[in-house]
């Protein structure tokens, strides 16, 4: 739910990082803020466990410019990946703009890879959304590790949509792909304004 | 799509940060903002200049989804007060028109009753405000096409572009 405020003239959209747990969600977060102009960016907030283990959610503001006068804001949030964390996902969810999918792209962790997709797709739905109507980006994390499936077989497993959704590759950690995951979903939801309001 | 997008418009936006200084002042309190239940901010009134806003109204927005959780779990619809009281500064979150959250914050020149009570007559200003909000997107939903004119409908690639470019 993009929230349009025409009298301060400012969009703010929501984009949520899903994904199974450990796959790199706080991590793109990170690369994003250090990466960011300091007069661009809020603070990073980051709800986790003392073991760095995301509890609630990562938030991160980021102020991309202006577009026709009004000003943009994207707000980033990460979901706790771990499967019991269920409840919490769900609520992160409410008002989304756009979903990137953080998936790890080594092999022993395929299984839990088409588990968090399908509860992104049971998630979604349970707010009324459907996933292959809203602006979404697969994102192939840990590209650089030695045991990683190959692209063709991540795309047969988890991707969704038809025409397929944009898939990047990426690798947090060091920063390929980060970016271009941000903005490819951050183009999608302008896009989608253009359309609906 | 869920809910419907709110849309500020000028003319309730004057209206609604009017409402809210008139209750820090009858409140006695530090700060009042109001934020939405997705976490954005939609006013802030009083000493915000070393305060992080926006941070505040994510926290808030989860703290209240999250005990919306809790609610629901006993059987309840909603809380629709919540309290954190702190050594000086306490926290005081209420839901307006089931959509909204208000959230005030003040010390000890002020108290929990006098903080409830103004609340309490702001939120009814509130309602009516969101209920007049909502009308009127609605109003221009069913006209669309015709006299609405979004003013993203004009965004080229190479505004979008423009954004990364750095």
């Amino acid at each position: 739910m993009t929230f349009i405020n025409y009298a301060s003239r400012e969009i703010n959209c929501k984009i949520v990082y899903y994904g199974p747990g450990l796959c790199g969600k706080t991590t793109n977060l990170q690369y994003i803020y250090d990466k960011s102009n300091p007069g661009s960016k809020g603070k990073l907030i980051s709800l986790a466990t003392e073991t760095d283990r995301t509890l609630f959610f990562d938030f991160l503001p980021l102020d991309l410019g202006t577009v026709r006068g009004f000003k943009t804001r994207f707000h980033l949030y990460t979901v706790p990946g771990q499967v019991f964390y269920d409840a919490s996902r769900k609520l992160i969810l409410k008002g989304v703009d756009g979903v990137i999918f953080v998936a790890d792209s080594q092999v022993e962790r395929m299984d839990a890879n088409v588990e968090a997709i399908d509860n992104l797709v049971q998630n979604l739905a349970s707010q009324g959304y459907d996933l292959t109507k809203i602006p979404y980006i697969l994102q192939l994390n840990k590209r650089d590790l030695p045991n990683v499936a190959p692209v063709e077989e991540m795309r047969r497993l988890l991707s969704k949509k038809t025409p397929p959704e944009p898939i990047i590759e990426a690798c947090a950690a060091k920063g390929p792909g980060v970016f271009e995951t941000l903005k490819a979903v951050a183009k999608l939801v302008l896009a989608e304004l253009t359309k609906t309001s | 799509m869920p809910a419907p997008d709110i849309v500020m418009y000028e003319e309730e936006f004057n209206l609604i940060k009017q409402i809210i200084s008139k209750l820090r002042v009858d409140a006695n309190g530090k700060v009042v903002f109001l934020v939405d239940k997705n976490g954005q901010q939609i006013a802030a009134h009083g000493e915000i200049e070393n305060l992080d806003t926006t941070s505040l109204a994510s926290l808030t927005a989860g703290n209240v989804a999250a005990t919306d959780g809790l609610a629901r779990l006993i059987g309840e619809k909603e809380f629709s007060i919540l309290f954190h009281e702190g050594e000086k500064d306490n926290i005081h979150i209420s839901i307006v028109a089931s959509r909204v959250i208000l959230v005030v914050i003040f010390d000890e020149r002020s108290s929990l009753g006098l903080v409830r009570l103004r609340v309490k007559k702001a939120s009814q200003e509130l309602n009516d405000v969101f209920a007049k909000i909502m009308s009127k997107v609605e109003k221009e939903k069913s006209n669309a096409g015709s006299t609405f004119e979004s003013p993203f409908a004009e965004i080229t690639d190479e505004d979008i572009d423009s954004l990364f470019a750095d």
